[in-house]
């Protein structure tokens, strides 16, 4: 004679689930991770003889911050809203100013040859530079990269470099490189 | 007929809390898949700066993290206010940035290693010259990719 089947009480499921919920709560985060991604040039040898590479002073946008969040660059004081304005005039150098970084043709694969510009962003600071006024910069050089490759790419291929597939990326990357140096620390008053 | 109605006033039925279960599962369900487990506790207080042109990292497993900022008040009295470096869950010296590196590398596998991305957590108050430094001993440990931990700018300047 089969007993009939006892219905287990699902009364306390909800605090069971309630318990796991809480604990979930408390130790994940929820944080996403986003920032600037950079690549930091690898450091030289030290047996070998540094010989400076040497670059045309014309390919060079010195950008600078002091000890108080000065900026300057290209030699002139300048507010970080304009430094964008400044970089893109520095990397696409329309009128082929002597003055301004030079092209060099450059075949690219999957598109052809395009005047890509040789002009590089070398960027310095001071040891008493906040990191606010540092991210800040960085971030301004970013956008001013990002938006001539957004350009090139509306002008190319119709959509923003973001929409574009991978190898259309690719391509517009090489042809806009994003060069911005963080050069070796030249500060004074360092202690090592 | 007195079987059917055993008690004489009809009270307000009683909720039925059978579907609370699958709703506080949902809930859980969401949390589980949207959050990640916390690896640290955090030693000092860092407000990463904000900016706009920002990046998503799309391995976070690949990351190892270094916190720099003022150490959190109940640890004031014994590490000051100035800016510290936190690796893992200890104050630690820019020479031991070169150990945490070596250590964070061996946790991943032979094919992930050259993806590894060191984020900086900053706070936006710390100098530049104790970044300075992190970033040339990172240089030295060849650990050359990197992240500035920013946070979306809310309000847009410029354009």
């Amino acid at each position: 004679m089969a007993r009939p089947v006892q219905e287990i009480n699902a009364g306390s499921m909800a605090d069971i689930a309630f318990l796991l919920l809480i604990f979930f709560l408390m130790v994940t985060t929820m944080d996403i991770e986003s920032g600037l991604q950079r690549r930091l040039p690898p450091m030289p040898d030290e047996n070998q003889k540094q010989d400076d590479i040497q670059v045309n002073r014309r390919n060079i946008l010195v950008v600078r911050l002091n000890d108080s969040d000065g900026l300057l660059a290209g030699g002139e004081m300048m507010d970080v809203s304009m430094l964008k304005d400044k970089a893109k005039e520095f990397l696409l150098n329309p009128a082929d100013d002597v003055t301004l970084p030079e092209k060099e043709e450059k075949m690219i694969e999957g598109f052809g040859p395009y005047r890509v510009s040789k002009g590089v962003i070398s960027l310095q600071n001071t040891r008493g530079t906040s990191y606010k006024a540092y991210i800040e910069v960085q971030n301004e050089l970013v956008k001013a990269v990002n938006e001539i490759r957004d350009d090139f790419a509306m002008a190319n291929f119709g959509k923003k470099y973001i929409a574009l597939d991978e190898d259309r990326q690719r391509i517009v990357r090489d042809a806009i490189p994003q060069n911005i140096s963080e050069a070796e620390p030249k500060d004074t008053g360092r202690k090592r | 007929m007195a079987k059917f109605n055993k008690k004489g006033k009809k009270g307000v039925p009683a909720l039925s809390t059978a579907s609370l279960p699958d709703i506080v599962f949902m809930i859980l369900f969401f949390f589980m898949v949207s959050t990640s487990m916390r690896q640290t506790d955090r030693l000092v207080t860092v407000k990463v700066p904000e900016a706009t042109e920002i990046a998503k990292l799309e391995r976070k497993d690949l990351a190892a993290y270094i916190y720099v900022g003022t150490p959190i008040p109940s640890r004031q009295a014994q590490f000051g206010t100035d800016a510290r470096i936190q690796l893992n869950d200890a104050f630690k010296s820019v020479n031991d940035i070169r150990d945490f590196i070596a250590a964070e590398r061996e946790t991943l596998s032979e094919a992930d290693r050259q993806f590894m991305t060191v984020s900086i957590k900053a706070d936006e108050n710390v100098r530049m010259g104790i970044i300075t430094d992190i970033k040339q001993e990172l240089r030295r440990t060849s650990a050359l990719k990197i992240m500035y931990n920013a946070r979306k700018a809310d309000t847009h300047f410029g354009n």
